[in-house]
């Protein structure tokens, strides 16, 4: 019997390590000889923490949100006793969404134990690699990578072998490999997954890739926020290091290559791939005018080539079973897999691996279980801060690096953030700006101060100190961002303002003519009444308030003074009897 | 050397460790940013003293070591709580309403972003996204992950931590 434990920084946020904690004492209380491994995250992140049992015949339990006293009877009734416990079982229909999932990237995610390198192994790992180095020549592999049609997953969708080749035919004794983990679009978590629940993955992709473009060392820049990332990775390179999958002579061959990890320090422009140099190199994570690019001048001006986490994630399985069974999947020019994290007001939130081509519809509604409280849809944010909000009545747009830029957000790397009627797109707006604002390296001016004079406007419109003109002045500024900035954090930064005046702009024109929010989110917009009729007197607004804005007391009615007012909404929570008015 | 608090110069620190990361680094370039992270985890901040030892130690011009430091938001140049608190402020908890969260913690604690309690239990640190999006709103503190948060369960983690410390 097997018993594993999805041990994600998720699924420990959720309480997977107390579960597991509570299974190992209760398995040497009991001496149960079991092997019980803690695993990554299979993406059902709303069903944390979740217990999987696998018989010796191969039967599969899945047990979800799994507290301490749930893992107690598991432990007495299913593993000791041998009976089901039916009403913690996964129920038949998230059984179904997960399972009309494609996984390749996260293939081996929340099934093997990500410590473990012989249980990569045993799943078919390193024979993708062993093949490429001891069977292929490099223009071999890097042939099988353009026929699966490929394309960067960290954003920009660029085709991976066009960098490979171009890497390959840069002139230089030492060139590096380096793989891109900084994922710092805020509200994305895939590439997280992929590190923690199946490290070998990107390890072998880099190792593939290394091979075909004559890489003499790899690099993995991390994020400092991915402590378990980093330690798992950390495991990881040292066990392929002892199977001698790295290091020199791999598999016998007198190719060598060797990956070390570095951390992050927090600085979102260092996802961008020459300022990741610069950091890789201890400076300022500045970003540079390309060209020349990294494939030519990169790491220490030697030729270097970066790839996103999961572009790496997928190599080992297009190599394995060729990139025509990969170019299969997918749309005409977006071909195979994705991962998306769909998070925000979803009621399934989580990860989906699907072929491209899948509507928003789809993801958001079939897999996704649709909205909240079954709230209205108002809107999905893709790209994060270089993308934009889609807004309902495009909700039939296939996901492929066509159709979405059409709509004008991006693929970006994979997030989805839904968004319902209580969300306010200038406020959106204004997060995002907020966040580039903030995150600008402060090279290029227009991108440096323009931000910030976005920002102004932005903050002035959702205070509800809007003026005439404020939306041109934005449009305005959008352009001369776009236009003057030397990255493209400066040149997208103005794409969220852009999709919301594009889809929302009567949202705007609300706040600005009618000091009006309709999704009642822009405190400085609202006012707080309570309704005499449905006033029943019972004085928990009265207590809820902390401006000592209502007064009254029991069986006298209450009543908000506008002056005290602070708008914090605390007394509309704490009404039971829907007594207290929001305009 | 003195500085516009007065100090002497007088080695305030122990530098036992810093001398073995400098020896173990101070050869290879670049690794400017694994010392100064070195550094943060061995004094739990990186205070000025500190990075005056480590220019000379790389033989970097200090404004060349701060240049770097202070780019990056993790450094911090204040000593921090025994608890520090990571509120993330990512697009999912936004939208989730992390500003309750937020205001929940001021409340309890008295402190915005970057402070620090008077008792120096609890340090706030506002950052974006930890990654744990599907549980938003989140937060973390010193290795532990809090998901799905709500004011009231913000207000009971806080008085656990306080009733433990
Ligand atoms: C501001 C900015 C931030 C970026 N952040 C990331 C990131 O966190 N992860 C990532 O893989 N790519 C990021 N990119 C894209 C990289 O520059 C680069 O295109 C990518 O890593 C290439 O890998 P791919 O071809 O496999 O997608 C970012 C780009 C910009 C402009
Ligand atoms: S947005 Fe808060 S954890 Fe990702």
């Amino acid at each position: 019997m097997r018993i594993l434990v999805g041990q994600g920084s998720c699924g420990n946020a959720a309480g997977a390590n107390k579960v597991f904690d509570v299974l190992v004492s209760a398995f040497l209380e009991n001496d149960i000889k079991a092997e019980l491994l803690s695993t990554g995250c299979i993406g059902a992140c709303y069903l944390e923490p979740i217990v999987e049992i696998i018989a010796d015949n191969g039967d599969k339990c899945t047990y979800v949100r799994v507290t301490a006293e749930d893992a107690a009877q598991i432990v007495e009734k299913h593993i000791v006793g041998g009976n089901i416990i039916p009403e913690l079982l996964m129920p038949d229909e998230d059984v179904k969404a997960l399972e009309s999932q494609t996984k390749i990237a996260l293939r081996n995610c929340g099934i093997i134990n990500p410590e473990n390198i012989d249980e990569y192994i045993a799943n078919g790992g390193y024979l993708a690699a062993k093949k490429s180095i001891t069977e292929l020549s490099q223009d071999e592999v890097i042939k099988i990578i353009e026929i699966s049609g490929l394309r960067g997953r960290g954003g920009a969708g660029f085709p991976t072998y066009f960098k490979w080749n171009a890497a390959k035919n840069s002139p230089g004794a030492i060139k590096y490999m380096v793989c891109n983990a900084d994922e710092g679009d805020p509200g994305a978590f895939m590439d997280r997954a992929v590190l923690e629940g199946d490290p070998h993955s990107v390890l072998e992709g880099m190792l593939i890739g290394g091979y075909s473009m004559g890489a003499t060392e790899g690099i993995i820049y991390v994020r400092a926020e991915y402590p378990l990332a980093i330690w798992r990775l950390e495991i990881a390179i040292e066990q392929a290091r002892e199977k001698g999958y790295l290091g020199q002579n791999i598999f016998g061959t007198n190719y060598s290559f060797d990956i070390r990890i570095k951390a992050g320090a927090g600085a979102f422009v260092c996802g961008e791939e020459t300022a990741l140099i610069a950091s890789l190199e201890g400076e300022r994570g500045m970003p540079r005018l390309r060209p020349p690019y990294p494939a030519v001048k990169g790491y220490w001006g030697r030729p270097t080539n970066i790839n996103n986490v999961e572009t790496f994630a997928n190599v080992p399985w297009i190599v394995a079973n060729g990139g025509e069974a990969f170019a299969a999947m997918g749309a005409v020019s977006s071909k195979g897999t994705k991962v998306f994290a769909l998070t925000g007001k979803i009621k399934k939130g989580g990860l989906v691996e699907i072929p491209m081509g899948y509507t928003l519809r789809e993801i958001i509604f079939d897999i996704g279980g649709g909205i909240k409280e079954d709230r209205e849809f108002k809107a999905v944010q893709m790209g994060g801060p270089s993308g934009g909000c889609i807004p309902k009545s495009l909700i039939d747009t296939p996901v492929t690096y066509e159709d979405i830029p059409a709509t004008g957000a991006i693929v970006g790397s994979g997030g989805m953030v839904v968004m319902d009627d209580t969300t306010c797109m200038v406020d959106m707006a204004r997060f995002f700006l907020d966040f580039t604002e903030k995150e600008s390296c402060g090279k290029c001016s227009y991108c440096r101060v323009g931000t910030k004079r976005m920002l102004e406007i932005l903050n002035r419109i959702v205070n509800g100190d809007g003026r005439d003109g404020d939306i041109e002045l934005l449009e305005e500024l959008a352009d001369k961002i776009s236009a003057g900035s030397l990255c493209a954090l400066g040149q997208t930064a103005p794409n969220p303002v852009r999709t919301t005046l594009r889809h929302f702009r009567n949202e705007y024109e609300d706040h600005i003519h009618n000091k009006k929010c309709t999704a009642k989110s822009c405190r400085a917009l609202l006012t707080y009444s309570i309704d005499e009729e449905m006033c029943k007197y019972c004085t928990l607004c009265l207590r809820a308030c902390p401006s000592g804005a209502i007064t009254g007391a029991a069986r006298e009615l209450h009543v908000i003074d506008q002056e005290k007012c602070i708008a914090c909404g605390r007394c509309f929570t704490a009404c039971k009897f829907d007594a207290v008015l929001v305009e | 050397m003195s500085c516009e608090r007065g100090c002497t110069g007088e080695m305030r620190y122990d530098y036992t460790e810093l001398d073995k990361t400098l020896a173990y680094y101070g050869g290879t370039d670049g690794s400017l940013i694994t010392v100064l992270q070195k550094a943060q985890d061995i004094y739990g901040y990186l205070p000025r003293e500190v990075i005056e030892y480590i220019s000379a130690g790389l033989k970097l011009k200090s404004a060349k070591v701060y240049g770097v430091a202070t780019f990056y938001t993790q450094f911090r140049f204040n000593p921090v709580g025994k608890y520090l608190i990571l509120l993330c402020m990512g697009t999912a908890c936004h939208v989730n309403g992390a500003k309750t969260i937020e205001e929940a913690i001021i409340e309890e604690l008295g402190i915005s972003d970057g402070e620090t309690t008077e008792d120096g239990l609890f340090t706030l640190s506002n950052v974006a996204c930890l990654g744990c999006c599907s549980l938003s709103p989140v937060m973390m503190i010193n290795q532990d992950t809090y998901g799905t948060l709500t004011a009231d369960k913000v207000k009971e983690i806080l008085d656990g931590l306080r009733a433990a410390a």
